[in-house]
Protein backbone atom coordinates (compact mmCIF):
# COMPACT_ATOMS: atom_id res chain seq x y z
CA UNK A 1 0.00 0.00 0.00
CA UNK A 2 2.91 2.61 0.92
CA UNK A 3 6.31 1.62 -0.23
CA UNK A 4 9.41 3.75 0.13
CA UNK A 5 12.53 3.52 -1.69
CA UNK A 6 15.69 4.80 -0.81
CA UNK A 7 13.95 8.30 0.30
CA UNK A 8 16.48 11.25 0.78
CA UNK A 9 15.28 14.76 1.76
CA UNK A 10 17.04 17.47 3.19
CA UNK A 11 16.44 21.33 5.08
CA UNK A 12 19.44 22.83 3.76
CA UNK A 13 22.25 21.33 5.34
CA UNK A 14 20.16 19.44 7.53
CA UNK A 15 19.78 15.72 6.16
CA UNK A 16 16.61 14.35 7.73
CA UNK A 17 15.65 11.94 6.01
CA UNK A 18 18.54 9.73 4.88
CA UNK A 19 17.72 6.75 3.11
CA UNK A 20 14.12 5.45 4.08
CA UNK A 21 13.37 1.64 2.80
CA UNK A 22 9.74 1.04 4.28
CA UNK A 23 6.67 -1.03 3.05
CA UNK A 24 3.44 -1.03 4.35
CA UNK A 25 0.98 -3.51 4.07
CA UNK A 26 -2.66 -3.34 3.71
CA UNK A 27 -4.86 -3.55 6.22
CA UNK A 28 -1.24 -3.00 8.40
CA UNK A 29 -0.91 -1.30 11.78
CA UNK A 30 2.65 0.68 11.68
CA UNK A 31 3.86 2.34 14.86
CA UNK A 32 7.17 4.88 13.50
CA UNK A 33 8.64 5.93 16.73
CA UNK A 34 11.86 7.70 17.69
CA UNK A 35 13.73 10.72 19.77
CA UNK A 36 12.67 14.29 18.57
CA UNK A 37 14.31 15.45 15.73
CA UNK A 38 14.84 12.28 14.32
CA UNK A 39 12.34 12.85 11.08
CA UNK A 40 9.48 10.80 11.76
CA UNK A 41 6.82 13.65 11.49
CA UNK A 42 8.88 14.75 8.70
CA UNK A 43 8.47 11.16 7.18
CA UNK A 44 4.90 10.67 7.71
CA UNK A 45 4.49 13.99 6.09
CA UNK A 46 6.15 12.97 3.06
CA UNK A 47 3.16 10.46 2.10
CA UNK A 48 1.11 12.45 0.84
CA UNK A 49 3.54 15.36 -0.08
CA UNK A 50 2.78 17.76 2.83
CA UNK A 51 6.72 17.56 2.95
CA UNK A 52 8.22 17.29 -0.79
CA UNK A 53 11.43 14.81 -1.06
CA UNK A 54 15.17 15.67 -2.89
CA UNK A 55 15.42 11.80 -3.55
CA UNK A 56 14.07 8.40 -3.77
CA UNK A 57 10.35 7.16 -4.65
CA UNK A 58 7.60 7.12 -2.53
CA UNK A 59 4.44 4.85 -4.10
CA UNK A 60 0.99 5.20 -2.58
CA UNK A 61 -1.31 2.60 -3.79
CA UNK A 62 0.21 1.83 -6.85
CA UNK A 63 1.17 5.86 -7.61
CA UNK A 64 4.28 7.89 -7.37
CA UNK A 65 4.04 10.51 -5.01
CA UNK A 66 6.90 12.64 -6.08
CA UNK A 67 6.12 11.70 -9.90
CA UNK A 68 5.04 15.33 -11.46
CA UNK A 69 2.33 13.28 -13.60
CA UNK A 70 1.10 12.60 -10.51
CA UNK A 71 -2.52 14.01 -9.84
CA UNK A 72 -1.76 15.07 -5.95
CA UNK A 73 -5.05 15.92 -5.08
CA UNK A 74 -6.87 13.10 -6.11
CA UNK A 75 -3.87 11.08 -3.91
CA UNK A 76 -4.54 12.65 -0.96
CA UNK A 77 -8.22 12.57 -1.06
CA UNK A 78 -7.71 8.73 -0.65
CA UNK A 79 -5.08 9.17 1.88
CA UNK A 80 -6.28 10.55 5.59
CA UNK A 81 -4.26 12.91 7.75
CA UNK A 82 -4.48 13.58 11.06
CA UNK A 83 -2.65 15.92 12.94
CA UNK A 84 -0.90 16.91 15.93
CA UNK A 85 -2.70 20.03 16.46
CA UNK A 86 -6.15 18.66 14.91
CA UNK A 87 -6.45 21.32 12.36
CA UNK A 88 -10.05 21.86 12.58
CA UNK A 89 -11.31 24.19 10.41
CA UNK A 90 -12.77 26.99 13.29
CA UNK A 91 -14.98 28.82 11.26
CA UNK A 92 -17.64 25.74 10.36
CA UNK A 93 -19.34 23.73 12.69
CA UNK A 94 -18.41 20.48 13.81
CA UNK A 95 -20.77 18.94 11.01
CA UNK A 96 -19.32 21.11 8.50
CA UNK A 97 -16.01 20.17 9.29
CA UNK A 98 -16.66 16.62 8.61
CA UNK A 99 -18.79 17.02 5.36
CA UNK A 100 -16.62 20.21 3.42
CA UNK A 101 -14.16 17.99 1.45
CA UNK A 102 -16.65 14.99 0.54
CA UNK A 103 -19.09 17.72 -0.62
CA UNK A 104 -16.22 19.96 -2.39
CA UNK A 105 -13.81 16.86 -3.80
CA UNK A 106 -15.99 14.56 -4.16
CA UNK A 107 -19.46 16.26 -5.31
CA UNK A 108 -21.63 14.36 -3.12
CA UNK A 109 -24.84 15.97 -2.04
CA UNK A 110 -25.04 17.83 1.33
CA UNK A 111 -27.80 15.06 2.20
CA UNK A 112 -25.37 11.91 1.67
CA UNK A 113 -22.96 13.94 3.38
CA UNK A 114 -24.45 15.15 6.09
CA UNK A 115 -25.75 11.44 6.90
CA UNK A 116 -22.35 10.24 6.11
CA UNK A 117 -20.69 12.88 9.44
CA UNK A 118 -23.25 12.13 11.64
CA UNK A 119 -23.08 8.10 11.55
CA UNK A 120 -19.07 8.92 11.60
CA UNK A 121 -19.45 11.02 14.48
CA UNK A 122 -21.51 8.56 16.48
CA UNK A 123 -18.23 6.07 15.40
CA UNK A 124 -16.36 8.50 17.58
CA UNK A 125 -18.95 9.02 19.94
CA UNK A 126 -19.81 12.82 19.12
CA UNK A 127 -22.85 13.09 17.21
CA UNK A 128 -24.70 15.09 20.28
CA UNK A 129 -21.80 17.69 19.09
CA UNK A 130 -22.47 18.33 15.74
CA UNK A 131 -23.79 21.44 15.94
CA UNK A 132 -20.79 22.81 18.13
CA UNK A 133 -17.26 24.75 17.15
CA UNK A 134 -13.91 23.35 17.50
CA UNK A 135 -13.26 26.22 19.54
CA UNK A 136 -16.27 24.80 22.30
CA UNK A 137 -14.67 21.16 22.18
CA UNK A 138 -11.75 19.43 24.46
CA UNK A 139 -8.55 18.26 22.46
CA UNK A 140 -9.54 14.75 22.71
CA UNK A 141 -12.54 15.71 21.29
CA UNK A 142 -11.23 18.06 18.33
CA UNK A 143 -9.17 14.76 17.66
CA UNK A 144 -11.79 12.76 17.39
CA UNK A 145 -13.68 15.14 15.10
CA UNK A 146 -10.56 15.28 13.32
CA UNK A 147 -10.53 11.47 12.50
CA UNK A 148 -14.14 11.52 11.61
CA UNK A 149 -13.08 14.25 9.02
CA UNK A 150 -10.38 11.65 7.94
CA UNK A 151 -12.77 9.06 7.05
CA UNK A 152 -14.81 10.75 5.39
CA UNK A 153 -13.40 10.69 2.82
CA UNK A 154 -13.22 7.02 2.88
CA UNK A 155 -9.16 6.69 2.76
CA UNK A 156 -7.59 3.33 1.68
CA UNK A 157 -5.00 4.66 4.32
CA UNK A 158 -4.67 6.91 7.13
CA UNK A 159 -1.77 8.88 8.04
CA UNK A 160 -1.40 9.76 11.98
CA UNK A 161 1.56 12.41 13.02
CA UNK A 162 1.37 12.61 16.79
CA UNK A 163 -2.14 12.38 17.05
CA UNK A 164 -2.26 12.32 21.32
CA UNK A 165 1.06 14.70 21.62
CA UNK A 166 -0.98 17.93 22.02
CA UNK A 167 -3.31 16.27 24.53
CA UNK A 168 -4.30 16.52 28.32
CA UNK A 169 -3.14 12.80 29.56
CA UNK A 170 -6.78 11.80 30.37
CA UNK A 171 -8.33 13.04 27.29
CA UNK A 172 -4.90 10.73 25.07
CA UNK A 173 -7.51 7.43 26.17
CA UNK A 174 -10.28 7.99 24.71
CA UNK A 175 -8.42 9.18 21.42
CA UNK A 176 -6.14 5.78 21.28
CA UNK A 177 -9.54 3.80 22.26
CA UNK A 178 -11.11 5.78 18.50
CA UNK A 179 -7.72 4.84 16.56
CA UNK A 180 -7.54 1.40 18.00
CA UNK A 181 -11.15 0.39 16.81
CA UNK A 182 -10.21 1.85 13.53
CA UNK A 183 -7.34 -0.46 13.32
CA UNK A 184 -9.51 -3.58 14.29
CA UNK A 185 -11.81 -2.34 11.17
CA UNK A 186 -9.09 -3.40 8.75
CA UNK A 187 -7.82 0.31 8.08
CA UNK A 188 -4.21 0.35 6.68
CA UNK A 189 -2.92 3.07 9.73
CA UNK A 190 0.69 4.65 9.49
CA UNK A 191 1.16 6.10 13.20
CA UNK A 192 3.62 8.48 14.73
CA UNK A 193 3.38 8.10 18.58
CA UNK A 194 5.31 7.60 21.66
CA UNK A 195 2.02 5.76 22.79
CA UNK A 196 3.97 2.84 23.67
CA UNK A 197 1.11 1.11 24.98
CA UNK A 198 -1.16 1.69 21.99
CA UNK A 199 1.57 0.33 19.99
CA UNK A 200 2.36 -2.93 21.88
CA UNK A 201 -1.63 -3.51 21.61
CA UNK A 202 -2.90 -2.58 18.35
CA UNK A 203 0.65 -2.12 15.83
CA UNK A 204 1.54 -4.76 13.41
CA UNK A 205 4.84 -3.48 13.41
CA UNK A 206 6.94 -1.08 15.43
CA UNK A 207 9.87 1.25 13.24
CA UNK A 208 12.15 2.84 15.17
CA UNK A 209 13.78 6.16 13.58
CA UNK A 210 16.74 7.83 14.27
CA UNK A 211 18.45 10.75 12.40
CA UNK A 212 16.66 10.13 9.63
CA UNK A 213 17.10 6.30 8.89
CA UNK A 214 15.10 3.44 10.20
CA UNK A 215 17.35 1.85 12.47
CA UNK A 216 14.81 -0.97 13.77
CA UNK A 217 12.05 -2.68 12.26
CA UNK A 218 9.99 -5.90 14.46
CA UNK A 219 6.45 -7.07 15.95
CA UNK A 220 5.84 -4.97 19.20
CA UNK A 221 6.28 -7.95 21.76
CA UNK A 222 9.57 -8.48 20.18
CA UNK A 223 10.86 -4.59 19.89
CA UNK A 224 9.80 -4.07 23.62
CA UNK A 225 11.71 -7.66 25.09
CA UNK A 226 14.68 -7.27 22.48
CA UNK A 227 15.33 -4.16 21.23
CA UNK A 228 18.58 -5.03 19.07
CA UNK A 229 20.13 -1.70 18.23
CA UNK A 230 22.13 0.60 21.06
CA UNK A 231 19.68 3.47 20.35
CA UNK A 232 16.19 1.82 20.36
CA UNK A 233 16.97 0.23 23.71
CA UNK A 234 17.97 3.63 25.50
CA UNK A 235 14.85 5.24 23.82
CA UNK A 236 12.86 2.67 25.31
CA UNK A 237 14.55 3.07 29.27
CA UNK A 238 13.79 6.96 28.68
CA UNK A 239 10.23 6.09 27.67
CA UNK A 240 10.05 3.81 30.81
CA UNK A 241 11.51 5.32 33.73
CA UNK A 242 12.07 8.54 32.39
CA UNK A 243 13.50 9.78 35.38
CA UNK A 244 16.55 7.14 35.85
CA UNK B 1 -16.20 87.23 17.67
CA UNK B 2 -19.26 88.51 16.28
CA UNK B 3 -20.64 86.04 13.87
CA UNK B 4 -24.69 85.95 13.02
CA UNK B 5 -24.84 82.30 12.55
CA UNK B 6 -28.26 81.56 10.44
CA UNK B 7 -29.07 78.46 10.52
CA UNK B 8 -32.29 78.86 8.17
CA UNK B 9 -29.82 79.65 5.34
CA UNK B 10 -29.90 76.00 4.09
CA UNK B 11 -33.78 76.77 3.09
CA UNK B 12 -33.11 79.82 1.09
CA UNK B 13 -33.29 79.62 -2.68
CA UNK B 14 -29.76 79.32 -4.19
CA UNK B 15 -31.15 81.81 -6.97
CA UNK B 16 -30.34 78.82 -9.50
CA UNK B 17 -33.79 77.59 -10.45
CA UNK B 18 -35.94 76.39 -7.76
CA UNK B 19 -33.29 74.66 -5.65
CA UNK B 20 -32.38 75.19 -1.73
CA UNK B 21 -29.00 75.11 -0.47
CA UNK B 22 -30.03 72.05 1.04
CA UNK B 23 -30.69 70.47 -2.29
CA UNK B 24 -26.54 70.77 -2.84
CA UNK B 25 -26.01 68.91 -0.16
CA UNK B 26 -28.20 66.64 -0.91
CA UNK B 27 -27.23 65.80 -4.02
CA UNK B 28 -23.18 66.40 -2.91
CA UNK B 29 -23.71 63.52 -0.43
CA UNK B 30 -25.27 61.59 -3.29
CA UNK B 31 -22.22 61.78 -5.58
CA UNK B 32 -19.97 61.15 -2.19
CA UNK B 33 -22.04 57.92 -1.75
CA UNK B 34 -21.60 57.02 -4.66
CA UNK B 35 -18.05 57.51 -5.68
CA UNK B 36 -17.11 55.56 -2.57
CA UNK B 37 -19.02 52.61 -2.64
CA UNK B 38 -18.21 52.03 -6.44
CA UNK B 39 -14.55 52.60 -5.53
CA UNK B 40 -14.61 50.19 -2.57
CA UNK B 41 -16.30 47.13 -4.22
CA UNK B 42 -13.50 46.94 -6.46
CA UNK B 43 -11.01 47.76 -4.43
CA UNK B 44 -12.02 44.76 -1.97
CA UNK B 45 -12.00 42.35 -5.13
CA UNK B 46 -8.82 43.49 -6.47
CA UNK B 47 -7.12 44.28 -3.07
CA UNK B 48 -8.06 40.78 -2.70
CA UNK B 49 -6.69 39.14 -5.49
CA UNK B 50 -3.83 40.71 -5.05
CA UNK B 51 -3.69 39.50 -1.41
CA UNK B 52 -3.80 36.34 -1.95
CA UNK B 53 -0.93 36.88 -5.00
CA UNK B 54 1.30 38.04 -2.00
CA UNK B 55 0.80 34.57 -0.17
CA UNK B 56 0.73 32.36 -2.97
CA UNK B 57 4.14 29.98 -3.44
CA UNK B 58 6.68 30.49 -6.45
CA UNK B 59 8.01 34.67 -6.94
CA UNK B 60 6.80 35.95 -10.12
CA UNK B 61 3.14 36.55 -8.39
CA UNK B 62 3.87 37.32 -5.39
CA UNK B 63 6.40 40.24 -7.14
CA UNK B 64 3.82 41.71 -9.04
CA UNK B 65 1.23 42.36 -6.21
CA UNK B 66 4.19 43.84 -4.45
CA UNK B 67 5.39 46.30 -7.14
CA UNK B 68 1.98 47.29 -7.30
CA UNK B 69 1.53 47.57 -3.75
CA UNK B 70 4.55 49.73 -2.73
CA UNK B 71 3.61 52.13 -6.21
CA UNK B 72 0.20 52.99 -5.34
CA UNK B 73 0.99 53.17 -1.81
CA UNK B 74 3.99 55.79 -1.82
CA UNK B 75 2.48 58.34 -4.37
CA UNK B 76 -0.01 60.93 -2.47
CA UNK B 77 -3.70 60.66 -3.15
CA UNK B 78 -3.68 63.50 -5.17
CA UNK B 79 -1.00 63.53 -7.35
CA UNK B 80 -2.65 59.72 -8.32
CA UNK B 81 -5.69 61.68 -8.92
CA UNK B 82 -4.43 64.51 -11.27
CA UNK B 83 -2.77 61.49 -12.96
CA UNK B 84 -5.35 60.02 -14.09
CA UNK B 85 -7.51 62.73 -14.75
CA UNK B 86 -5.44 65.21 -16.49
CA UNK B 87 -2.42 62.64 -17.65
CA UNK B 88 -3.65 59.34 -18.38
CA UNK B 89 -6.62 60.25 -20.72
CA UNK B 90 -3.87 61.83 -23.39
CA UNK B 91 -2.36 58.32 -23.45
CA UNK B 92 -5.56 56.17 -23.72
CA UNK B 93 -5.83 54.48 -27.59
CA UNK B 94 -7.50 56.63 -29.43
CA UNK B 95 -11.27 55.19 -29.48
CA UNK B 96 -11.09 55.15 -25.91
CA UNK B 97 -9.58 58.89 -25.53
CA UNK B 98 -12.45 60.27 -27.69
CA UNK B 99 -14.92 58.72 -25.77
CA UNK B 100 -13.67 59.93 -22.04
CA UNK B 101 -12.85 63.95 -23.73
CA UNK B 102 -15.37 64.63 -25.87
CA UNK B 103 -18.86 62.10 -25.33
CA UNK B 104 -18.38 61.81 -21.62
CA UNK B 105 -19.93 64.72 -19.89
CA UNK B 106 -17.01 66.08 -17.72
CA UNK B 107 -19.29 65.13 -14.87
CA UNK B 108 -19.26 61.43 -15.72
CA UNK B 109 -15.64 61.79 -16.50
CA UNK B 110 -14.39 63.32 -13.54
CA UNK B 111 -16.50 60.58 -11.66
CA UNK B 112 -14.85 57.83 -13.49
CA UNK B 113 -11.09 59.40 -12.81
CA UNK B 114 -12.15 59.36 -9.05
CA UNK B 115 -13.64 56.00 -8.83
CA UNK B 116 -10.60 54.51 -10.37
CA UNK B 117 -8.14 56.35 -8.64
CA UNK B 118 -9.63 55.80 -5.27
CA UNK B 119 -10.30 52.30 -6.02
CA UNK B 120 -6.57 51.30 -7.15
CA UNK B 121 -5.17 53.24 -4.17
CA UNK B 122 -7.13 51.59 -1.52
CA UNK B 123 -6.77 48.21 -3.13
CA UNK B 124 -2.91 48.09 -2.32
CA UNK B 125 -4.04 48.99 1.42
CA UNK B 126 -6.77 46.25 1.37
CA UNK B 127 -3.85 43.81 -0.48
CA UNK B 128 -1.56 44.20 2.67
CA UNK B 129 -5.08 43.55 5.00
CA UNK B 130 -5.86 40.37 3.30
CA UNK B 131 -2.14 39.16 3.23
CA UNK B 132 -1.83 39.42 7.02
CA UNK B 133 -5.05 38.44 7.68
CA UNK B 134 -3.88 34.97 5.56
CA UNK B 135 -0.55 35.38 7.44
CA UNK B 136 -2.13 35.22 10.70
CA UNK B 137 -3.20 31.61 10.30
CA UNK B 138 -2.05 28.77 11.80
CA UNK B 139 0.29 27.13 8.96
CA UNK B 140 -1.95 23.68 9.75
CA UNK B 141 -4.89 25.06 8.10
CA UNK B 142 -3.78 25.21 4.90
CA UNK B 143 -1.81 21.53 5.25
CA UNK B 144 -5.21 20.15 6.63
CA UNK B 145 -7.36 21.29 3.45
CA UNK B 146 -4.57 20.16 1.19
CA UNK B 147 -4.10 16.97 2.87
CA UNK B 148 -8.17 16.17 2.23
CA UNK B 149 -7.23 17.02 -1.96
CA UNK B 150 -8.33 20.68 -1.87
CA UNK B 151 -6.45 22.58 -4.71
CA UNK B 152 -5.10 25.55 -3.83
CA UNK B 153 -8.20 27.83 -5.16
CA UNK B 154 -10.53 25.56 -2.54
CA UNK B 155 -8.15 26.06 0.01
CA UNK B 156 -8.51 29.86 -0.12
CA UNK B 157 -12.46 29.84 -0.62
CA UNK B 158 -13.22 27.47 1.77
CA UNK B 159 -10.31 27.53 4.56
CA UNK B 160 -7.87 30.58 4.60
CA UNK B 161 -10.29 33.56 3.41
CA UNK B 162 -13.43 32.77 5.25
CA UNK B 163 -10.95 32.86 8.41
CA UNK B 164 -8.83 35.73 7.03
CA UNK B 165 -11.54 38.17 6.16
CA UNK B 166 -13.38 37.90 10.00
CA UNK B 167 -9.73 38.88 12.02
CA UNK B 168 -9.13 42.01 9.81
CA UNK B 169 -13.13 42.97 9.55
CA UNK B 170 -12.06 45.98 12.36
CA UNK B 171 -8.83 47.38 9.70
CA UNK B 172 -11.26 46.70 6.75
CA UNK B 173 -13.65 49.08 8.43
CA UNK B 174 -11.17 51.35 8.86
CA UNK B 175 -10.35 51.54 5.01
CA UNK B 176 -13.84 51.62 4.20
CA UNK B 177 -14.58 54.59 6.42
CA UNK B 178 -11.36 56.31 4.28
CA UNK B 179 -12.50 55.93 1.00
CA UNK B 180 -15.59 58.03 2.33
CA UNK B 181 -13.29 60.72 3.37
CA UNK B 182 -10.85 60.53 0.78
CA UNK B 183 -13.77 61.01 -1.89
CA UNK B 184 -13.61 64.72 -0.81
CA UNK B 185 -10.45 65.14 -3.77
CA UNK B 186 -13.19 64.58 -6.38
CA UNK B 187 -13.85 68.07 -5.06
CA UNK B 188 -10.44 69.44 -6.78
CA UNK B 189 -11.50 68.16 -10.44
CA UNK B 190 -14.89 69.82 -10.21
CA UNK B 191 -17.20 66.67 -9.23
CA UNK B 192 -19.93 68.22 -7.63
CA UNK B 193 -19.67 65.98 -4.15
CA UNK B 194 -20.57 67.01 -0.69
CA UNK B 195 -17.26 69.15 -0.27
CA UNK B 196 -17.76 70.71 -3.73
CA UNK B 197 -21.36 71.63 -2.67
CA UNK B 198 -20.15 73.04 0.84
CA UNK B 199 -17.63 75.08 -0.72
CA UNK B 200 -20.11 76.26 -3.21
CA UNK B 201 -22.43 77.11 -0.94
CA UNK B 202 -19.99 79.07 1.10
CA UNK B 203 -19.14 80.85 -1.83
CA UNK B 204 -22.32 82.22 -2.78
CA UNK B 205 -24.48 82.51 0.17
CA UNK B 206 -21.35 83.77 2.38
CA UNK B 207 -22.48 81.64 5.03
CA UNK B 208 -19.00 79.43 5.03
CA UNK B 209 -19.62 78.53 8.73
CA UNK B 210 -22.57 77.10 8.70
CA UNK B 211 -21.86 75.43 5.24
CA UNK B 212 -18.64 74.19 6.60
CA UNK B 213 -20.18 73.38 10.12
CA UNK B 214 -23.19 71.19 8.06
CA UNK B 215 -20.32 69.22 6.06
CA UNK B 216 -18.77 68.09 9.72
CA UNK B 217 -21.93 66.76 10.80
CA UNK B 218 -22.88 65.39 7.51
CA UNK B 219 -19.43 63.23 7.27
CA UNK B 220 -19.72 62.60 10.49
CA UNK B 221 -22.81 60.77 10.57
CA UNK B 222 -22.28 59.25 7.11
CA UNK B 223 -19.21 57.16 8.73
CA UNK B 224 -20.76 56.89 12.09
CA UNK B 225 -23.32 54.77 11.06
CA UNK B 226 -21.02 52.74 8.37
CA UNK B 227 -19.31 51.83 11.54
CA UNK B 228 -22.75 50.97 13.36
CA UNK B 229 -23.13 48.42 10.10
CA UNK B 230 -19.37 46.86 10.51
CA UNK B 231 -19.89 46.50 14.26
CA UNK B 232 -22.96 44.67 13.08
CA UNK B 233 -21.34 42.74 10.46
CA UNK B 234 -18.60 41.67 12.45
CA UNK B 235 -21.22 40.61 15.70
CA UNK B 236 -23.12 38.51 13.01
CA UNK B 237 -19.88 36.56 11.95
CA UNK B 238 -18.08 35.89 14.79
CA UNK B 239 -16.97 32.15 15.50
CA UNK B 240 -18.93 30.26 18.39
CA UNK B 241 -16.52 29.59 21.11
CA UNK B 242 -13.66 32.14 20.03
CA UNK B 243 -12.71 35.57 21.43
CA UNK B 244 -15.55 37.52 22.08
CA UNK B 245 -17.81 34.87 19.98
CA UNK B 246 -21.31 33.56 21.41
CA UNK B 247 -20.80 31.19 23.67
Amino acid sequence: MIRFNNVHKWFKDLHVLNGIDLQVAQGEVVVVCGPSGSGKSTMIRTVNQLESINEGEIWVDGKNVADPKTDLNALRAEVGFVFQHFNLYPHLSVLDNITLSPIKVKGMDKAAADKQAVALLERVGLAHKKDAFPAQLSGGQQQRVAIARGLAMEPRVMLFDEPTSALDPEMIGEVLKVMKDLAESGMTMMVVTHEMGFAREVADRVVFIDHGKIVEQAPPEEFFKNPQHERAQQFLRQLLTPMS
Amino acid sequence: MNYNWDWNIFFKSTGIGSEIYLDWFVSGLGWTIAVALVAWIIALLLGSVLGVMRTLPGKALPAIATGYVELFRNVPLLVQLFMWYFVVPDYLPEPLQTWFKQDLNPATSAYVSVVVCLALFTAARVCEQVRTGIQALPKGQSAAALAVGFSIGQTYRHVLLPQAFRIIIPPLTSEFLNIFKNSSVASLIGLMELLAQTKQTAEFSANIFEAFTLATVIYFVLNMSLMALMNLVEKKVRIPGMMGGAK
